[in-house]
């Protein structure tokens, strides 16, 4: 983020104390969203990932975590861009990465004559139920069992962390309330308890 | 809450066993907040096998003589991790939990990380009376120098199970104590 975008949130907060009603609170945080929204418009450049390594690593994310009732897909939360960023930053990855991509292609090639991509949504399913539960995978696949762990690990890390991702756990902690109410009535009715 | 690494290995957990879509991203809800972790430490008793010596062939870049390391856990760690390792399943069973990982063999140490990857090294020039089978006196003081004190952990003659710091401190109060009573005493 610049640090004008970084001002543009500060002026965005009210300027008059720490006690925000929920109606400030809820301008802020739209506020906010309107920047990052803004700082993140122009097209995603990889700086690791190819053009086309990026559409099928994008396209396994979303198979791994779809879009659902309850939340959005891999990619509407942002993982490609995670997955890209992590290459850099944890470069160690980044052989295992490429190779396993490209395997994924490979066998798709041996199998049906064609690149992931091109491949019928059945004939996708077909070669990820042999690498996507270790347990019954062949060993021949060890290799495509070793990167879907891997690849479905990084997912999860990218997807969950997220603000899509942690409000789909509903996960509570860590966030600013406008009003701090004690313990909720529901949790002190689920104990039995009262102060 | 969720951070890097969060559900990591979710082809462990539980019946899932894997997989993708619809039925991985229910089995992430359901498994999240449901673990516990547990990372064991303890006590390395000094064994004959793990000492340092002048390496006889490499020199560093001034031509000095290096050291060369030489180290081996024996039985006494293999049967912590034993006892810890038995011991966490035993916990985590009485919690109506399942470990998701199994049990390390005897082969593998039960689990125990290399020397040195925990990294709270002590010893080498340790104390003790023997001059014959230490390097320092009580005091810290080399047996050979009388003017050579060490004071930081290498007069540990085991590690510590937890971090050293400050018990090194308090060595190195106690050291600093007997230099001044020996400099006024003209002792060194």
């Amino acid at each position: 983020m610049k640090r004008r975008d970084v001002l543009k949130l500060l002026l965005a907060a009210p300027a008059v104390g720490f006690t925000w009603t929920e109606a400030e609170a809820l301008q802020a945080g739209t506020a906010a969203q309107t920047v990052r929204a803004a700082a993140t418009a122009k097209p995603f450049v990889p700086k690791f990932f190819t053009a086309s390594e990026f559409r099928l690593m994008r396209t396994l994310a979303d198979i791994i975590i779809p879009k659902d009732e309850r939340s959005g897909s891999a990619s509407d939360a942002g993982v490609p861009e995670f997955m890209d960023f992590m290459m850099a930053d944890q470069p160690e990855r980044q052989v295992a990465m490429r190779g396993g991509l490209a395997w994924l292609d490979v066998e798709c090639q041996r199998r049906f004559d064609k690149l992931f991509l091109a491949c019928a949504a059945a004939e996708r399913t077909a070669v990820l139920d042999d690498i996507a539960w270790p347990a019954k995978a062949r060993p021949e696949l060890a290799h495509g069992v070793a990167f879907f762990n891997s690849f479905r690990d990084l997912t999860a890390s990218g997807f969950w962390t997220t603000r899509m991702g942690i409000d789909d756990l509903q996960y509570l902690g860590n966030r600013s309330v406008a009003r701090w109410n004690g313990c909720p009535d529901a949790a002190l009715k689920k104990l039995g308890v009262s102060y | 809450m969720p951070g890097f690494g969060v559900m990591g290995g979710i082809h462990r957990y539980g019946a899932g066993g894997g997989g993708y879509g619809k039925q991985l991203k229910d089995d992430y809800r359901r498994f999240y907040g449901s673990t516990v972790n547990f990372a064991g430490r303890g006590e390395m008793v000094p064994n004959e096998a793990s000492f340092c010596e002048i390496d006889p062939a490499v020199v560093d870049r001034w031509g000095i003589p290096v050291l060369r390391f030489h180290f081996k856990w024996s039985d006494h760690e293999h049967n912590q991790m034993k006892h810890m390792q038995e011991t966490f399943r035993a916990i985590i069973h009485e919690m109506g939990g399942t470990p998701i990982t199994p049990m390390p063999s005897r082969e593998s140490g039960y689990g125990i990380l290399p020397g040195g990857r925990i990294i709270h090294e002590l010893g080498v020039t340790r104390m003790g009376n023997d001059p014959s089978r230490s390097v320092l006196n009580r005091h810290c003081q080399a047996h050979d120098v009388k003017n050579v004190f060490v004071t930081d952990g290498g007069p540990f003659v085991s590690q510590a199970d937890k971090n050293p710091t400050w018990t090194i401190l308090a060595l190195a109060m106690r050291t600093g104590e007997y230099i001044t009573e020996q400099w006024k005493a003209g002792g060194l």
